[in-house]
């Protein structure tokens, strides 16, 4: 009982004083605040937004609360993280495997790709892919038709989409107004942030996926090839279910990183979670609950994609190893 | 791109450890604070063409930069001991609460909620401004209402973006903004020909148009005014006597312009004049300064060393600018505009 007890005591301690210490911060976060006039609380993500967003998952207007434009917001990062995940993976494998060819040539282009796109910032190619689409793109009214049905322009990509309201149908966009109505659009900031994103998480993974496919001692490789495996039949059913053990935990790395590089998007006017939240701020005023409501969300992002891939790793993971 | 963000992120960490801080008993006095360091820090627009804007020397010009400029005249008897901290739309807001700038002339408009929530008050209106549209000659639009379903690009951080939403919507217009972080991304994506119409103040729209655009006479502004831009410098709230400064520096600019008084004739004024009224502005007749805690060269200094208010609209987004702008509603009240400075005495 004693024993418990001294056991426990020093982290309760701990415990109350950190406790008591985030309480001080906090109290005197407002306090300072009202001090100076500034009024606190997040009751104002219950008033009307009152600005537009320019692309949403979801029907969104001015009229709505404002934590419905932060929610918008949101989902255009997913919408952005998601598929520039899976797109980085494959490639990022592809180049990978590329790097580790035995033909000099696709080992090379491979490895120059990665070396050029890792080390020029991000943001750089972002802007870069932006305005090379904006200005290599025809306008809206002269836009072209790589396939029929479909049109390309600095409008931004449109494709024919299937709706059910009111009726079942191919929604066809068409040339009206000032450019292309109707259909499934994705914009050119979209892109270019899908782009952009994808690439420069790709090269980083590339890197990861050959690393781990180093690790793999050569003697598994050399049982494979006396049990006469072809070089590919080898690869897939040696070298990368072992190599996924090296792999996974720094590709967990690589999807959070992805996640929140996505928030450059905000430089060219992809509406994601910090640019609703800018706007959001500069409106309300509100710049610490703003910031608050940012960092909260990509915690939770983080804190889910870790959580998904730790499962997915104590899946490949060896079986008994610590 | 990295700066900016990196001074956001040291004026948040500023405000959150300023916020952290045990609570302070007073804010301290503004005009001791100025005088001990010898220099106004003054938070201004990373670079609006007319109203603040560095030079390749880096030395800033601009509307704005000029009230500054005067107020340093004035307090510290210097116009060139002014620190000018470039401030975006995001940040400006958190570097006067802060303690960062003693204070903000970055175009900013008055609104109640700024006024009341953000705990700063402005001083004053230096510049009537109003939203408008920019957009390319070719598409032949001769209104507003026709950009429906158009896409418009805005920058965020600024209440264009919502006068855009409130406007369409009461015509029940949809438009599709296209927000960007930047200024400079947003009229280069325009100017790309990313969206059909571009929109900020006008006064914006003009430096944008003339200093910007390859072929200025390529792009019209639209004769909507779809808001009321009351621009002018804000203070930090609980200091009454600098508020007064700079409330007063900037009155006595205008009232400079309305008795006749230039930067070339102020000093034969000074030492002719029998008007009591400008007897009292330039220090000659009753010591004006000394209520703000000034002396009585106060107005005198501010006048010399920018010129009085028309002098300073000329110079930067009139006649004498690239922008070019009429002087509208910013004419004095007996001009046909709405200028109208409170009497001196």
């Amino acid at each position: 009982m004693r024993q418990a007890l001294l056991r426990w005591l020093p982290q309760i301690l701990l415990l109350a004083l950190l406790a008591l210490l985030l309480g001080w911060l906090g109290h005197n976060v407002l306090e300072n605040m009202r001090e100076r006039g500034i009024r606190a609380g997040f009751g104002f993500l219950l008033e009307p937004a009152g600005f537009e967003i320019g692309e949403s998952l979801f029907d969104y207007d001015a009229s709505l609360p404002l934590w419905r434009a932060f929610l918008t917001g949101v989902m255009n990062t997913l919408r952005v993280a998601l598929p520039a995940s899976v797109i980085a993976t494959l490639l990022g494998t592809l180049i990978g495997l590329g790097r580790l060819a035995r033909h000099p040539v696709p080992r090379r282009l491979c490895g120059m790709l990665v070396e050029t796109l890792r080390n020029i910032p991000l943001l750089l190619q972002l802007l870069m892919c932006y305005f090379a689409l904006t200005s290599l793109l025809p306008d809206a009214a002269d836009a072209i038709s790589p396939l029929p049905g479909s049109f390309l322009s600095k409008s931004g990509l449109f494709l024919p989409a299937w709706h059910c309201t009111p009726q079942c149908g191919w929604d066809m966009p068409q040339v009206a107004g000032f450019g292309i109505e109707g259909g499934w659009s994705l914009t050119p900031e979209y892109l270019a942030v899908l782009i952009a994103l994808s690439l420069y998480s790709a090269v980083f993974i590339a890197e990861i996926v050959r690393g781990g496919i180093l690790s793999v001692s050569s003697g598994q490789i050399a049982a494979g090839n006396a049990l006469g495996l072809t070089r590919l039949q080898v690869l897939w059913h040696i070298t990368l279910p072992l190599a996924l053990r090296a792999i996974v935990p720094a590709l967990t790395n690589q999807y959070l990183n992805l996640t929140k590089n996505s928030s450059l998007a905000v430089a060219i006017g992809y509406p994601e979670l910090v640019s609703v939240a800018n706007t959001a701020l500069n409106q309300s005023g509100r710049a610490f609950e703003c910031i608050v409501v940012v960092m909260a969300v990509y915690l939770s992002l983080s804190l889910i994609t870790a959580a998904l891939m730790n499962l997915y790793n104590a899946r490949v993971a060896l079986r008994g190893a610590a | 791109m990295t700066r900016p963000r990196l001074r956001t992120l040291g004026l948040l960490c500023a405000l959150a450890v300023s916020a952290l801080s045990t609570p302070l008993a007073h804010a301290g006095k503004t005009l001791d604070t100025i005088k001990q360091r010898g220099n106004i820090q003054c938070g201004v627009s990373s670079g609006v063409a007319g109203f603040s804007l560095p030079d390749s020397q880096g030395r800033w010009s601009g509307f704005d930069v000029d009230l500054c400029r005067a107020i340093a005249a004035s307090v510290l008897g210097d116009p060139n001991k002014v620190n000018f901290v470039p401030l975006n739309s995001q940040q400006r807001f958190s570097a006067i609460q802060s303690g960062e700038v003693d204070i903000l002339a970055r175009n900013t408009t008055w609104t109640l909620t700024r006024d009341a929530s953000l705990g700063l008050s402005f001083t004053g209106i230096t510049y009537f401004d109003g939203q408008g549209f920019l957009v390319p000659k070719k598409l032949k639009l001769t209104s507003a209402k026709q950009l429906k379903n158009a896409e418009i690009c805005v920058q965020s951080g600024t209440t264009n973006e919502k006068n855009l939403a409130d406007y369409f919507r009461s015509q029940n217009i949809k438009i599709k903004p296209v927000v960007f972080e930047g200024f400079e991304a947003s009229f280069k994506a325009f100017f790309s020909g990313r969206c059909q119409a571009y929109t900020t103040d006008i006064s914006g729209l003009a430096g944008v148009r003339n200093k910007e655009a390859k072929n200025p006479d390529d792009y019209v502004i639209l004769p909507e005014v779809i808001s009321k831009e009351p621009l002018g410098p804000a203070v930090r709230r609980g200091d009454d006597d600098w508020f007064a400064i700079v409330r007063w520096v900037a009155f006595a600019l205008i009232e400079a312009e309305e008795g006749g008084i230039t930067q070339a004739n102020i000093d034969s004024i000074k030492a002719d004049s029998k008007d009591p009224a400008i007897q009292r502005l330039l220090g000659t007749g009753e010591d004006s300064g000394k209520l703000l805690g000034l002396d009585r060269d106060w107005a005198y200094r501010a006048i010399k060393s920018v010129g009085n208010y028309g002098e300073v609209f000329a110079r930067n987004v009139g006649p004498n600018s690239v922008l070019k702008l009429p002087r509208g509603l910013n004419n004095l009240w007996n001009k046909g505009g709405i200028l109208y400075a409170p009497p001196i005495r």
